[in-house]
């Protein structure tokens, strides 16, 4: 079954991203795709860079940022295809952010 | 023939419940499974007067339980229930039944993923089989309110999957210790309501009218699930811990209150304490640590057995009281309650003068807790100072809001010199 293990961090937009946190994130691509159960997973650029749309009487409204202003942000994801969900936990506990950040765990209900 | 109602209720009390986890394990709901189990015994109510108990009447009741699963969901013909059919209708017939799965369902429906009060619901109705209106009336909110809680955890349940299984290895500690954490919060649920003499409330669907549960059961309940647990995991030491701690606790309930409130531990009439619940604690308080190493519970328990032992309030070892206070302490993280504990545990074995510093140290972390200021003042008093006894006192009194707590403050000040 397919977890999506969604990626809460504060990142400020100027800031490079963290070389050490990079290799971190790297090495639990390799390790999670070496153990059959990395599914997918994105990097987002920060918010700064992010539109919010909205379709209100058939117009396009425009915002310039992210839809809920937090100090966490939504900074990507994983899937990844666990059996059950402590298996799911034990993953996302891996993920560097979870150290500073948060991790939204999430069970897939459609997969394309 | 009056024989036979008297043998379905032994069998009933045995295979029960872990016919119930057997068909929740299959993926039924706890009221589908509670009910083909219901109407499982229904049918052998009347078979067996007729026809004698069957060889096997644990999987008799079983294989009949999922029968009447099958026939109600085809009935029914739910879009969400088809796979569980399928499933149903694609295992054997025989319906294996054993105690693994009790125990597999109390990690399932304690599981840290769900929110603590979901997981003390779906315990006591799936574990224990209280019905949802108990649940509801123990816990005072409305049947729908506690009904809807226990359907979004179990939905929770199914959708995520959170597994039917007891943990292995590194995770079995941590996922015990909110086992546990649920079966200690049903005890105190229970034990507050008692001391708080909020015992017999109206359950709030229908205020005034026969809900009035008596909210002691919480404590009945939450033994019976420790029991169960040092029966199903008889080498963990914190599993002993912690029917210790409850058993110790609830010995004393006859005694903890009287007509004018709650009694004092010293004041309490000792012949109200239930000898058979103290001699059981204070045997596992042995045993407990003989099996692994001892956590918060069984550090309770061991205190708690330290008051109890002795045959006289006055016989008690301070200094051993004193020593499991520390322990507890830096078992809690430091919690400043457990430090307040230990200072008072230190006033009694070494002197007031000796606790007044490591109460100091928590001035700011309970400046706004009542108990705090009580047991400063009372010290001070010790020690031998009345002027910083009687401001802290003030301080005592100003924060607490209980009024006999409040009155018998203000008599200590007054007998200061």
């Amino acid at each position: 079954m397919l977890y999506a293990a969604l990626i809460w961090t504060r990142w400020d937009s100027d800031e490079d991203l963290d070389p050490a946190e990079f290799a971190r994130y790297q090495e639990l691509n390799q390790v999670s795709a070496e153990a059959g159960v990395r599914a997918g997973g994105l990097a987002l650029h920060p918010v700064s860079s992010a539109t919010t749309i909205r379709l209100r009487n058939e117009e396009v409204l425009l915002t310039d940022g992210p839809f809920i202003e937090s100090k966490e942000q939504l900074s990507g994801f994983y899937l990844f295809d666990c059996d059950d969900l402590d298996q799911a936990i034990q993953w996302a506990a891996r993920i560097p952010g979870a150290r500073h950040g948060a991790i939204e765990v999430r069970p897939v209900m459609i997969e394309h | 023939m009056d024989r036979q109602p008297t043998d379905i209720e032994a069998v009933f009390r045995r295979e029960a419940r872990p016919v119930v986890a057997a068909l929740i394990r299959r993926g039924a709901t706890v009221d589908q499974a509670e009910d083909a189990v219901q109407e499982a015994f229904a049918v052998a109510a009347r078979l067996w007067a007729e026809q004698g108990t069957p060889p096997r009447p644990g999987g008799w009741i079983a294989t009949t339980a999922k029968r009447r699963l099958i026939d109600r969901l085809r009935r029914e013909a739910r879009r969400g229930d088809k796979e569980l059919l399928s499933q149903l209708n694609a295992e054997p017939v025989e319906v294996d039944v054993s105690e693994d799965d009790r125990l597999r369902l109390i990690f399932t429906c304690c599981h840290p993923a769900l929110a603590l009060e979901a997981r003390v619901a779906l315990a006591l109705r799936a574990v224990c089989g209280l019905s949802t209106a108990e649940v509801a009336a123990l816990f005072i909110v409305s049947e729908p309110t506690m009904a809807q809680r226990l359907v979004r955890a179990q939905r929770k349940i199914t959708v995520a999957r959170i597994p039917f299984a007891v943990p292995a290895g590194d995770e079995l500690g941590p996922r015990l210790s909110a086992v546990l954490a649920v079966v200690y919060t049903v005890f105190t649920s229970g034990y507050n309501a008692v001391a708080s003499g909020h015992n017999a409330v109206a359950s709030g669907s229908d205020p005034g009218a026969a809900g009035v549960a008596d909210r002691s059961r919480l404590c009945d309940e939450a033994i019976r699930l420790g029991r169960l647990l040092r029966l199903l995991m008889p080498r963990e030491a914190e599993v002993a811990g912690l029917l210790a701690l409850m058993l110790l606790h609830h010995s004393r309930r006859h005694a903890r209150t009287d007509d004018a409130g709650m009694v004092l531990f010293d004041d309490q009439d000792r012949s109200r304490w239930v000898r058979s619940e103290i001699s059981e604690g204070l045997s596992l308080v042995e045993q407990a640590p003989q099996l692994g190493p001892v956590g918060q519970y069984w550090l309770q328990a061991a205190i708690a057995a330290e008051h109890l032992r002795p045959p006289s309030a006055d016989a008690r070892d301070w200094t051993r009281i004193a020593r499991l206070h520390e322990r507890l302490v830096a078992h809690t993280g430091a919690s400043p309650v457990a430090r307040l504990n230990h200072a008072i545990a230190v006033s009694m074995s070494e002197g007031p003068e000796a606790a007044v510093p490591l109460l100091d140290g928590l001035a700011d972390r309970l400046a706004a807790y009542g108990p705090y200021h009580g047991a400063r003042a009372d010290c001070l008093a010790r020690a031998g100072r009345p002027d910083e006894a009687r401001e802290a006192y003030d301080r005592a009194i100003a924060t607490t809001d209980d009024e006999p707590a409040q009155q018998s403050l203000r008599q200590a000040r007054e007998k200061l010199a």
